[in-house]
Parts: C-alpha cells; structure tokens; sequence
C-alpha cells in the first residue's frame, strides 16, 4: 500500500468531515449518521460478497449479533459501552466464523449460501424475539446518559465524526486488503473457485478469513447503531431490511471496489430522501425505487453505477 | 416437554398434514421452476403476496368468493409469470447465477413494497360464511377451509403431472429439464418452454393463494413465511422433484403443528429452519448434485 492508495481516502475523509461545520440541522446530521451506519454494514457485505463473490442474503446476522450484544453488555451487565463495542465486533466476528465453517465446510455456494445465510439470520431473528435477556418482542432500551465517556454525545455531529471515522478506518482496510495476497486469492476464488484451487489457495480458509473479517465490520454497524438510536428489537437487528441494504449499496455502487459501498449507500439514501419528499410519506415507494434500480444495474452490464458512467464517458 | 393426550397430539398431526399440502402446493411452483430453469426464485414469496392480494381485491370489490376466484386468477398469474421470466428474469440473468439471484431478489422487494404503497401494513382478511366450520372425524375437530385446501391441492398436482406426462408441452419441458442442448437442437423454443414453466409455477400460486385467504390473513410481508418454508420444502423433498414437494410439505406442515403444540408458536417456526439448515448443510450434495 502506498500514499497514492491513500489520497482518495484522506480527501474523502477530510471533505465529509467538515459536513456537520456547515450542516447544524438535526434531521440532516441524522440522515447522515444513518446513512454512515449503513455504509459501514455495507462495507462488511462487500468484503465477502464484492471481493469474495460470496453473496449473504443474511448479514442481518452480524448486524444484530454486533447491536444486541453492545447493549446487552452495558444494559444488563453495566459494563463501559467502549469495551461493549469492541466485544460486540468480536461476538459478530465469532458468528461469521461459525456460520463460515458450517456453510463453506458443506461446500455451499451461489444461492445456496444466500439461502443458508438467510435462514441463519431468521433463525436469530425468532430466539432474539422469544429469549429474555434480549428484551423479547418488547425490545432493548439503554439508558440515556449523555456523557462522552458513555459513549453518548450532546451533539449528533460528534456522532458524526465517530461514525466516518469508522468507515474511513475500514476504506484503509479494505484497500490493505486489495493489496495483500489475501485480497489477491479472494478475488481469484470469486472469479473460478476450482482455478484458484487448481493453483493451490487454500480455498475454504480464504473464504472462512472473508466472512470472518466481514461480519465483524457489519457487527461495527450494528453496535453503532445500537448506541446511536440507543433502542433494538429483533425486528431491527435480524430484520431482512439489514440484509438487503447490505447488498444492495455495493452493488449499486460497485461490488469489489473500495468506495463501492460508500457510493450506493450515497446514492440509495439521498434518492430515499428525495422521493420521500416527493411523494409524501407514503410507506415502501423508496423501496420499490431501490428494487427496480436493482434490475436494472443488473440487467445491463457492467452492473454498478460507477461502470455505467466508465462506459457512457468511453462513447 | 409436556405431555398431551392423544387426541390432541393426532389433531395437531391431522391440522399439519392440512396445512402442510398447501405448503406443498407453494413448493411445487418454486421446484418446478427450479428442476427445469435451475435457478432459485426469491421473488416466489413476494408473487404469492400478489397472488393473495388478488384474491382479495377479487373478494371485496367484485363479492367472488376465494374458491371461485381460482378460475380468473389462474389464466392471469399464467400470463404474469410468463411475462416476467420472458422479459425480466431472462434477459437480466443472461445464464448467471449470481444476476438470477439479484434479479429475482429486486423483483420481490418491488413487489412486496409496492403492496407495501398501495394496501399500507394493515392485515386484511376475507370474511366468509364457511371459515369457522369444522368437520368431525373420529374424535377429530378439522378446519373445513383447510380440508378443502388439502383436496385441492392433491387436485393440481395430480393435474400438473397429468400435463408433464401426457402433453406435448409437458414433454418439452421435461425435455428441456433433462437436457437443454439437446431440445433446442430438436427444434424446441427453450426460451418459451422457460416462460411456460416460470407461468405454471405461478399459476400453482395463485391456487395456492385462493386456499389460503379462508384461513388466513394478507400482509405485504406474508409472503416471507411462506417462501423459507417452500425453500425447506424444496431441498427436503429434494430439487426439481414434484412428488417430493408435495411429500415435503406435508412433512414441514406437521414438524410445524408439533414444535407449535410443544414449544408455543414463536419458537414453532425455528423447527422448520433449523431442519433446512441442517438439511442444507448436510446433504447438500445429496439434494442437488456435485456442484451447487
């Protein structure tokens, strides 16, 4: 990895940073923060699924494991939401392991594996919903306590700044990872499996090293989210909803590329915005748009918005 | 584990194996389409939403009961199905498993979200006169909606091989099944024999819908418990194999019934997908051959 690998990550970095300097209204540093947190779960499904080409229909999974588990541990146990966090990360982390060594052990691909990953995260969904200590059906609420040692801000811009740089932080992994052998033969399981095999990489560990480095990443989200709506019902945290802006903002946005995920989530949340204020508040028209947008990118290649401008700018 | 009586016990197998065929009839569309296309609908849930909707708006604007809204809905969702795989599911996949996915995945998230816009996140249901009659067998109370769903469903079924076995089309698509090459060497329109196939499954849908509504309720997400159950049903009953969907479903509707009497309804449905993950994860190659 060199500087010049960097540069577009620090101008990122820099230029989003002064947002909340000119931005003050509340309902838009929340759309940002909001967006931020589904950038970061993005970004985890793009590690296994962009660069992997393994495609989770359930990384509702790690979201929910990372969110239930940073507010357990400071609602029931009174533990310091920072070591809540990172335990919340690592707890997502385990999960993606477990769900990676039954899925890939098995040899399950393509739809297969969407479809076991969906159950797994349906699965979740329903304990998370009948269990105790999760709150059940009612939910989990943690306490307000605003003090920055709680991890709670006065001011939602300070939220802001936690949160980009959180995805800041995973574009400079991500971009290591590129550049590392690792990245290397997961691009090359994603484009022939038996090939890559054939050429002696280890197969099953790159795949088992990419779900586990990507439910950890989504789990961030999720603990994130937990601490910054400081509410959670399973509803939320395993819900398909998660699972789908997962996928959908790397796709959109380019799957296997480094801002891939940060671009569609852009991109599907200010059109979210915008027709919201188009037609009113009336429930599920911003995902009708996301749906057919889905269609489309797929069914005209190169598949990402990015490439549709490359090759519109090649003409 | 409680114990229970027998009698109760036998009305819980009796209510699953009900249930369970018009499970059964949701798998078949979605194996259906799976032996002979090999691809994986994610849009079946959101297509029965439509269906059950249909079936409704049938009901509460026009006064058709859901039985007799069967005769409409079956030509429509025929042509519906037809029209998607022919002109979105077909060019869009352009033969890639994973753009299957994608495709089929976007098109159940339009469906769903514009009932979503349309119909709001109310619960609807029919009110009929019959819904709350119940027939005596032996010591058994049974539901007549779903004695009737159970009826029909083995109906379809036995209708559909009937049309798989004796037609020129059902020949085709078995053709195709088998050997796809080979039929479109022989002369047969592959893309055509897709489209029927992805339309026969919907029709199945529509059937299946029209059973339901009695019973149950519609909700833009009712789909959704529905489709990992047909998907359970599918690799239990083994892909693309009719009988075993029909076999299936009424093995997934009585594990259902049970784990709902023993461990209470919430914690009913883990049964189903803990036995499609295991099934999944254990006989995978067993289920659908080398390579998934």
């Amino acid at each position: 990895m060199t500087a010049k690998d960097l540069l577009p990550i620090a101008i990122f970095a820099i230029l989003a940073a002064l947002l909340p300097v000119f931005v003050t209204a509340g309902t838009w540093l929340n759309f940002a923060v909001f967006t931020l947190i589904l950038c970061l779960a993005a970004q985890g499904w793009n590690i296994l699924g962009g660069y992997g080409g393994q495609y989770s229909f359930g990384h509702a999974a790690f979201f929910g494991t990372g969110a239930y588990v940073a507010a357990i541990l400071q609602t029931r146990l009174g533990i310091n939401p920072y070591p809540g966090f990172l335990a919340g990360i690592a707890a997502a982390a385990v999960i993606g392991w477990i769900i990676g060594f039954l899925s890939f052990r098995s040899g399950l691909r393509g739809s297969y594996f969407a479809l076991v990953t969906l159950a797994f995260a349906e699965v979740f969904r329903v304990l998370a919903n009948a269990a105790e200590f999760t709150g059940g059906a009612a939910g989990l609420l943690i306490k307000l306590d605003v003090r920055p040692e709680n991890f709670q801000f006065a001011s939602r811009g300070v939220f802001f700044w936690v949160a980009l740089g959180l995805v800041t932080v995973v574009l400079v992994i991500t971009r290591a990872l590129e550049r590392s052998r690792l990245g290397a033969q997961l691009v090359a399981v994603r484009e022939n499996e038996d090939a890559a095999r054939a050429l002696g990489v280890d197969v099953f560990r790159v795949k088992l090293s990419a779900i586990t480095l990507s439910a950890g990443i989504t789990g961030a989200a999720g603990a994130l989210y937990a601490q910054y709506f400081l509410y959670l019902d399973s509803s939320i945290a395993y819900g398909t909803w998660i699972s789908v802006e997962a996928l959908l903002a790397p796709i959109i946005g380019g799957a296997g590329t480094v801002f891939g995920p940060v671009i569609g989530g852009i991109i599907l949340h200010s059109l979210s915005e915008f027709t919201k204020s188009l037609v009113g508040r009336i429930p599920g028209v911003d995902l009708v748009i996301f749906g057919v947008l889905l269609i489309l990118v797929v069914r005209f290649p190169p598949r990402d918005i990015p490439g549709v401008i490359r090759a519109w700018r090649k003409r | 584990m409680r114990g229970f009586p027998l009698e109760i016990v036998l009305e819980s197998v009796a209510n699953g194996l009900l249930t369970g065929a018009v499970y059964g009839l949701v798998a078949l569309g979605l194996t259906l389409v799976y032996g002979v296309l090999h691809i994986i609908n994610f849009a079946h849930g959101a297509l029965l939403t439509l269906a059950m909707y249909a079936a409704w708006v049938a009901w509460s604007a026009f006064g058709l009961d859901p039985y007799l809204a069967i005769l409409p809905l079956v030509p429509i969702f025929f042509a519906l199905g037809y029209a998607v795989q022919r002109f979105v599911i077909g060019p869009a996949s352009r033969g890639d498993d994973s753009n299957i996915l994608l495709v089929t995945l976007g098109l159940s998230i339009v469906v769903e979200n514009a009932m979503l816009a349309v119909f709001r996140s109310d619960t609807l249901s029919v009110q009929v006169p019959y819904a709350m009659e119940v027939i005596e067998v032996g010591p058994m109370l049974l539901s007549f909606p779903r004695v009737i769903g159970f009826g029909v469903a083995f109906v379809v079924a036995a209708v559909l091989f009937v049309i798989l076995t004796l037609t020129d089309t059902g020949r085709a698509i078995r053709a195709v099944a088998k050997e796809r090459t080979g039929a479109a060497l022989v002369g047969i329109d592959v893309n055509h024999v897709y489209a029927v196939t992805f339309g026969i499954g919907a029709a199945c849908l529509a059937v299946a819908a029209c059973l339901l509504l009695p019973s149950f309720y519609v909700n833009p997400r009712v789909g959704n418990a529905f489709v990992l159950v047909a998907f359970t049903i599918v690799v239990l009953g083994g892909m693309g194999s009719v009988p075993g969907a029909l076999l299936g479903g009424l093995v997934i509707g009585v594990v259902e019934s049970l784990s709902g009497l023993y461990f209470g309804d919430s914690l009913g449905q883990l049964g189903i997908f803990v036995i499609f993950i295991l099934v999944l994860l254990f006989r995978p190659t067993g289920l659908f051959g080398a390579k998934a």
